[in-house]
């Protein structure tokens, strides 16, 4: 027998005895609070930064601003300024982007997350080789729970999902936190429909 | 290493050696107990946590029991998705698979990001062996790796060091400054140093925390964007997964990972939660669905139920016994109370003191956020123990002779007495000898004059 | 209510004075209850141990002293869920499964079953810091379980210690914590456990604590061996001396 057919025989003799039948899924009360300030608390909380374009902003000027010298990449297309994320011929040839430009589909204002495919990010890996990530959020797309977001079928329309929170992170040396681990040092959610 | 593989674990001795130095024991405990308490003020702020906690160990118990189907829906959903399905009995095969994959692909170097299922397969020397440079890339693994010692917790591997230690590790291995301890200039240290291995990698694993039947997606849950980046920078990815890992639905993600990271460092969810249904274009993408034991102990009646371990170490986080004795002192992959239950079910000889290793204050049964009863398991390891003949011979020999004392009201008048005798008579240095464990730590209690029993006969003739 | 007190084997040969405020306290509230003659042990010390054969012939002298009673009490929580939940190297007649139904944990039996809340003989002035034993706490649930956020906050101890005068409570910061006792972990695992127990004691001096109570003798017992070894001036008494009107 194939190591695929005993597995599949050994857990049907040790198949535990008993009804285990599957629950329903509740949906529990979120807080009252709005979602779009619960997502700015949960995201701050999970060390990610956000902010709201005023008046007379120009989307590309506020981001060229953080990194005047430095080499911005954009997966969106209402920044054509900046070269394209996807013009590169391998992931690996994206790891002198320091700032990339993405547009999240969804947000989750429980923790602050954004939901980040494979369509939006055009090269899975500029969401982490960049040295800084921003992320453009429409405000009235924020969920408020993660079970909110699992009932979506966005996540079945893709080959790679990720709901990033904030930057990535490390405390694995004496507990110290540290954002900016292997991925990027910052994400930076700006509020655009 | 082979000719120490079999001795049995000596928990409370290497215990007893971690606590000779404070300053790790002290940073330990209350690391530990920080995360333990940001585990508290999360689940205070989730109102329905003890509902969530029933629904995951509902769904676990569900899916265990049915574990065959929803590895075929999984398995047909990949493959579905163009991923390669592998099957694995045990460690040798999953080993035997992977190098396998990383030959046809010629593939030299291996990236990877925390699996605990490769730390039990002992797939990295194995690799080794045959000619592969692996590299751990999550900050935690790359310390132990670097230092050739095994993780000490499942979540935190590293939790046992100090950042001097880090950095006499890294200076000795990938440069850096020996006397530089700063947290952050080590953990820039690394990134900058891992990062080209990543880059450079001609493939890349990762572990799962979830594999959804009704997707096919794998989900794995880090902080360091590590996993993403093994995952997707070289063309061959492979997955290892433990048939226990199976959930039914997508929904059931939503129960999973609101309860995961809360449990396992108290923040709400993970800075990156990621679900790999497929490879890139151009790139391949296998899983290894492995057993290593996992049946056998779906079919063990007082021990499948560990089988729906969430691996967030928040056992080992509230076990006052792991927090001053340190995940080393297991002597096993998994350490800690779970460790203590799963690590019997591989070798009861080898492990038998591990359930031992516990006040049975059940603690870690409380916080569990699947709801496995552990302190209860361990009860039950111990039956199976001492009914093994596993015990250590002395005693074995005490406990039968406790047995025959205390089923003797006689016998046990006379001992108990001469207990008293012994502890007011006998001089202090006979009395707190080296064979006394008690005396060691604390002071005998002073004996009274008469028993409960004396004064209570005393008193009913008194009338 | 035919009340049967049984008292642990440590209790009987150490701490008599915990059996005799049991007792009295007991008596006090008009309570009929009994002392069998003759008794041991209850099992927990070979059956903790994994040794269950061995625990048979103490279990079975247990069951034969204890049975026909209404109800069984006993001052210590890791007894009486030994008996409830463990006590299986005897045969499961009739007798022996009235017997595990009906044992009580004494604070549990004062609380539960007495109602009792008043304690007007007793006053106990002095800064006083509360141990729940891990059995009495997550087996028992005689207060609320700090890794369970519970909707009601309770403590049992704490409801029946409300009733004397006088007595002030310190807050140890890790309240719930082990103190490393464990029965043969104690010895098994001694530098661990002797550890716990420094700590726990450390805990409540720093809190202000004059005395440690608790309704486990066990636990204080080891608590007393390290406070005094480490030369701490903490004294420890059980509940059932405070109920029972103890003044120091």
């Amino acid at each position: 027998m194939s190591a695929r057919d005993d597995i599949l025989a050994a857990c049907r003799v040790s198949r535990p005895p008993g009804d285990h039948p599957l629950p329903e899924l509740p949906r529990f009360p979120r807080p009252a609070e709005d979602v779009l300030s619960e997502f700015q608390r949960s995201l701050a909380v999970m060390g990610g930064q956000w902010l709201r374009l005023v008046e007379g902003d120009d989307l590309a000027a506020v981001i060229r601003a953080r990194a005047p010298n430095g080499l911005i990449r954009s997966a969106v297309p209402e920044l054509p300024a900046f070269p394209r994320v996807d013009a590169v011929t391998r992931p690996q040839d994206l790891e002198n982007v320091d700032i990339a430009v993405v547009r999240a589909r969804f947000g989750v204002a429980e923790t602050g997350s954004v939901f980040l495919s494979d369509h939006e990010l055009q090269v899975n890996t500029i969401a982490y080789l960049a040295q800084h990530l921003v992320v453009l959020l429409d405000p009235e797309a924020i969920v408020p729970g993660i079970a909110d977001a699992y009932l979506r079928s966005d996540f079945s329309q893709a080959r790679y999902v990720s709901l990033m929170t904030g930057p990535s992170a490390t405390a694995d040396i004496e507990g110290v936190l540290i954002r900016g681990a292997q991925g990027v040092r910052s994400l930076t959610v700006i509020f655009t429909p | 290493m082979s000719a120490k593989i079999h001795d049995p674990v000596d928990h409370a001795g290497a215990a007893a050696k971690f606590i000779t130095d404070e300053a790790h024991l002290t940073f330990h405990d209350t690391r530990l107990w920080e995360m333990r308490q940001k585990r508290d003020g999360q689940m205070h702020g989730v109102p329905e946590w003890q509902e969530l906690r029933d629904l995951a160990s509902a769904i676990k118990e569900h899916t265990l029991s049915r574990l065959p189907e929803y590895l075929e829906q999984f398995e047909a959903q990949a493959i579905a998705h163009g991923v390669q399905v592998h099957w694995a009995r045990d460690a040798a095969e999953h080993n035997a698979i992977v190098l396998r994959l990383l030959r046809e692909n010629n593939a030299k170097t291996l990236v990877k990001s925390k699996s605990m299922l490769t730390e039990e397969c002992e797939m990295a020397p194995f690799l080794e062996r045959h000619g592969i440079t692996l590299t751990e890339t999550d900050l935690g693994e790359r310390i132990q790796q670097l230092d050739n010692e095994s993780p000490s917790h499942i979540v935190v591997p590293s939790v046992h060091k100090l950042r001097a230690d880090v950095a006499r590790v890294f200076a000795k291995t990938i440069g850096g400054d020996p006397n530089n301890t700063d947290a952050t200039y080590l953990a820039e240290h690394c990134r900058v140093t891992t990062r080209p291995l990543m880059l450079d990698a001609d493939a890349g694993m990762t572990g799962a925390n979830f594999l959804v039947a009704e997707t096919g997606a794998v989900v794995v849950c880090t902080n360091e964007g590590n996993a993403d980046l093994s995952a997707n920078l070289p063309k061959l990815h492979i997955v290892s997964a433990g048939i226990e890992k199976l959930i039914p639905r997508q929904a059931d993600l939503g129960v999973f990972v609101r309860i995961l990271s809360r449990s396992a460092l108290g923040s709400p969810i993970t800075q990156y939660t990621s679900h790999f249904r497929g490879p890139r274009d151009g790139a391949q993408m296998h899983i290894i669905l492995v057993d290593n034991g996992r049946s056998k102990r779906l079919g063990q009646a007082e021990f499948w139920t560990s089988l729906k371990c969430i691996r967030c170490g928040a056992c080992m986080n509230t076990c006052p016994v792991y927090r001053r004795s340190g995940g080393l002192s297991y002597g096993a992959v998994y350490s800690g109370p779970i460790g203590a239950i799963i690590n019997p079910a591989y070798d009861p000889a080898r492990y038998a003191a591990l359930p031992f290793a516990s006040t049975l204050n059940g603690s870690c049964t409380a916080v569990c956020p699947v709801k496995i009863n552990i302190h209860e398991q361990l009860y039950a390891w111990r039956r199976i123990i001492a009914e093994g003949g596993l015990l250590p011979a002395q005693k074995a020999l005490a406990m039968r002779v406790a047995g025959a004392v205390l089923a003797s009201p006689t016998l046990y008048r006379l001992a108990t007495a001469a207990a008293r005798m012994a502890v007011r008579r006998l001089p202090r240095a006979l009395l707190y000898n080296r064979l006394n464990g008690w005396g060691r730590d604390r002071e005998l209690p002073t004996p009274p004059k008469e028993s409960f029993a004396a004064w209570h006969a005393r008193r009913k003739k008194a009338g | 209510m035919r009340v049967g007190l049984a008292i642990p084997c440590f209790i009987d040969s150490f701490f008599p004075e915990v059996g005799i405020a049991t007792l009295e306290l007991l008596e006090r509230l008009g309570v009929d209850v009994v002392y069998p003659q003759g008794q041991t042990c209850c099992g927990q010390p070979m059956a903790n141990n994994g040794c269950n054969s061995a625990a048979s012939g103490t279990e079975a002298h247990f069951a034969r002293l204890f049975a026909g009673f209404d109800a069984v009490v006993m001052p210590s929580a890791s007894c009486v869920n030994h008996l409830r939940k463990h006590m299986d190297a005897v045969p499961q007649t009739a007798e022996v499964q009235h017997l595990r139904a009906n044992i009580y944990e004494l604070v549990e039996f004062l609380h539960d079953v007495l109602n009792a809340r008043e304690f007007p003989w007793a006053e106990f002035p002095h800064k006083v810091g509360l141990h729940n034993s891990c059995t009495a706490l997550r087996s028992l649930h005689a207060a609320s379980i700090s890794e369970i956020d519970e909707t009601t906050p309770f403590s049992k101890p704490m409801d029946l210690l409300a009733g004397v005068r006088g007595i002030a409570f310190v807050e140890p910061t890790r309240p719930d914590e082990c103190c490393g006792f464990g029965g043969t972990f104690s010895v098994n695992e001694d530098a661990v456990s002797g550890l716990m127990g420094l700590e726990k004691v450390q805990d409540h001096a720093r809190a202000g604590a004059e005395y440690i109570v608790s309704a486990d003798t066990s636990c204080l017992m080891h608590q007393q061996g390290c406070a005094r070894r480490a030369g701490l001036p903490l004294r420890f008494i059980h509940i059932a001396q405070i109920l029972n009107g103890a003044r120091a």
